[in-house]
C-alpha cells in the first residue's frame, strides 16, 4: 500500500527541520505551531522523518495521510 | 526560483553564530549582540504569530544543520523520550528563564556596587572560566557583567546543543531550546488550539 508521512501534531515542536529536507516541498510549519504534510505532494520518501529531531513523523497509509 | 535563492542565503546565517562567539572571545562587550537571538524570535511570535526565525533565519539551527547534517558530526539516533517530553521542554524553559533573571540580578548587584565585577565566563551554570583578556577597557562594570552573563548563557547552550547534536540528531537542541519552546507556546496561544486549527485547515 502507498504510504505517506504523517506528523503527530501534539508532539511537533515546529522547528522546521523537516521543511528543509523535503524534496517535494510537501511539508510546511503552520503558524509556528506544528508541521503539516500536503498529501498530494508527498511521495513517502520519509526524509522528513529522518531529520525530525523530535521523531514525530511516522509513515501512514495514504488514506490517513497528512496529520493526525 | 527567486524563493529558492532567498532560502539559500539564509542557509548561511550560521556565519553570524560563529562570528558572535569569535568576537566575544576577544571583546566580551560583543555579547550584547546575543539579545538579537531573543528579540527577533519573540517579535515574530508575538506580532506575526510564526516561528520564521526558527524555520529560516536562526544561525544556531543552521549551524547544527551544517555540522550534524552536511559534515556528518551526528550519530542520527532518536533522542530519548524524556528529552522530547513536554515536561522536560517546559521545565528547561523555566530553568533557563530563572538563570536569565539570575544573570540580570547579578548585573544589578554590580550596577549598585553591591558586588564586584566577575571577569569570567560561567559554563553549565557552575564552572568559572577566566576570561579577563576580553574585558577591554572603559566600559561600565555592569555592562561588562551583563556581557559575561549573556555570553555564558549563549556558550553553555551552544555546548549542550553540540553535545545533543552529536549524540542524537543534528537539530535535537531545537526540541528543548527555550526560545523555540517559548515562541511555539506564544504561537499556540495566539493562533489557537492545535486540533481546532487542524480541523479548520
Ligand atoms: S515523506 Fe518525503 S515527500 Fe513526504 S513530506 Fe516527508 S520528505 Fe516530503
Ligand atoms: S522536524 Fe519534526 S518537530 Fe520539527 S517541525 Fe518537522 S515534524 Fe515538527
Ligand atoms: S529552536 Fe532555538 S536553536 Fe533551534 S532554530 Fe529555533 S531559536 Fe534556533
Amino acid at each position: 500500500m502507498k504510504r505517506k508521512a504523517k506528523v503527530l501534531l501534539e508532539e511537533c515542536v515546529a522547528c522546521g527541520s523537516c521543511v528543509k529536507v523535503c524534496p517535494r516541498g510537501a511539508i510546511q510549519v503552520v503558524k509556528g505551531m506544528y508541521a503539516n504534510v500536503e498529501p498530494e505532494l508527498c511521495v513517502g520518501c520519509m526524509a522528513c522523518a529522518r531529520a525530525c529531531p523530535a521523531s514525530v513523523i511516522v509513515e501512514a497509509p495514504a488514506e490517513m495521510e497528512g496529520a493526525s | 526560483m527567486r524563493k529558492k535563492s532567498i532560502r539559500s542565503i539564509f542557509d548561511y546565517t550560521w556565519v553570524f553564530t560563529v562570528v558572535y562567539f569569535g568576537l566575544g572571545f576577544f571583546n566580551i562587550l560583543f555579547a550584547w549582540l546575543g539579545l538579537i537571538c531573543f528579540l527577533i524570535p519573540l517579535y515574530g511570535a508575538l506580532f506575526q504569530g510564526n516561528k520564521a526565525f526558527c524555520n529560516r533565519y536562526c544561525g544556531r539551527g543552521r549551524l547544527f544543520d551544517l555540522l550534524g547534517g552536511k559534515l556528518g558530526l551526528s550519530r542520527h539516533r532518536p533522542a530519548p523520550l524524556w528529552l522530547r517530553s513536554k515536561f522536560f521542554r517546559y521545565g528547561f524553559l523555566v530553568f533557563f528563564m530563572a538563570m536569565f533573571f539570575n544573570m540580570l540580578w547579578g548585573t544589578w548587584l554590580v550596577f549598585s556596587s553591591a558586588r564586584e565585577l566577575r571577569v569570567a565566563v560561567k559554563l553549565m551554570w557552575s564552572f568559572y572560566v577566566p576570561w579577563g583578556w576580553a574585558a577591554g577597557s572603559g566600559a561600565a562594570p555592569w555592562s561588562l557583567q551583563f556581557s559575561y552573563g549573556l555570553y555564558s548563557l549563549m556558550l553553555t547552550s551552544l555546548l549542550i546543543g553540540l553535545g545533543v547534536m552529536w549524540l542524537y540528531k543534528p537539530r535535537t537542541w531545537c526540541v528543548f531550546c527555550p526560545m523555540g519552546t517559548m515562541t511555539q507556546w506564544i504561537c499556540k496561544v495566539k493562533n489557537g488550539n492545535t486540533n481546532e486549527m487542524h480541523k479548520k485547515a
